[in-house]
């Protein structure tokens, strides 16, 4: 599976979302061999900050990351990292 | 009874449920590993764990009980609170201890 297509997949299906930032980082090498990893899915850490999520409880925040990425998840999508954020608290985070 | 009912008898009658890769002791996977760590921080000592590897029809049923595509999934008094990630982050703020906290006192009282 080619790392560099998923990750262009996932930014294009969080543009749903119209995200100002989008991080993704492929993690999957550091997870290859263990026995979750057998199905072929990748590892990735996503930042994301978006307005949407203004007034939003992490959960919230998280499911509509969730189903943004609906097809993806356990196919090309092993495991996902998230961080959530709104343009407000992005700045606020003193290292980015 | 059916998975969905099994689970939802799982998530109301144990106070803290934990939906893992692995046991507690023995966790098969880095997210459920450190769910247990977090809880066992917040000095969790009732944890329900259901090991999704050795129950296969737990694996797909959590996920759509929920509606929530990954695990571990953590439930607190038959409440849906989220993933690793979610858990670390209200660990963090103080949220979760205080949840757990106040749930220890409405069952002592």
């Amino acid at each position: 599976m080619n790392s560099t297509s998923t990750v262009e997949l996932i930014t294009q299906k969080l543009a749903i979302l119209e995200p100002q930032q989008i991080r993704i980082v492929d993690e999957s090498a550091r997870h290859a061999g263990h026995a979750g990893a057998r199905t072929g899915g990748g590892h990735y850490l996503l930042t994301i900050v978006s307005p949407k999520f203004a007034g939003k409880s992490s959960l919230a925040r998280h499911r509509l990351v969730y189903d943004a990425l609906r097809e993806m998840m356990h196919k090309n999508i092993h495991a996902l990292s998230l961080k959530a954020y709104t343009p407000e608290e992005f700045d606020l985070i003193p290292t980015h | 009874m059916d998975t969905q009912e099994t689970i939802k008898q799982q998530v109301t009658t144990h106070p803290v449920v934990l939906y893992m890769k692995g046991t507690p002791q023995a966790p098969q996977c880095g997210f459920s590993a450190h769910a247990v760590k977090v809880l066992n921080a917040c000095g969790v000592n009732n944890l329900f764990a259901v090991n999704v590897l050795a129950e296969p029809e737990f694996r797909q049923g959590i996920k759509e009980y929920s509606n929530w595509p990954t695990i571990p999934q953590l439930y607190i008094n038959g409440e849906f609170i989220g993933g690793s990630d979610i858990v670390t982050e209200m660990y963090q703020s103080g949220e979760l201890q205080k949840l757990l906290q106040e749930k220890k006192d409405q069952a002592a009282s």
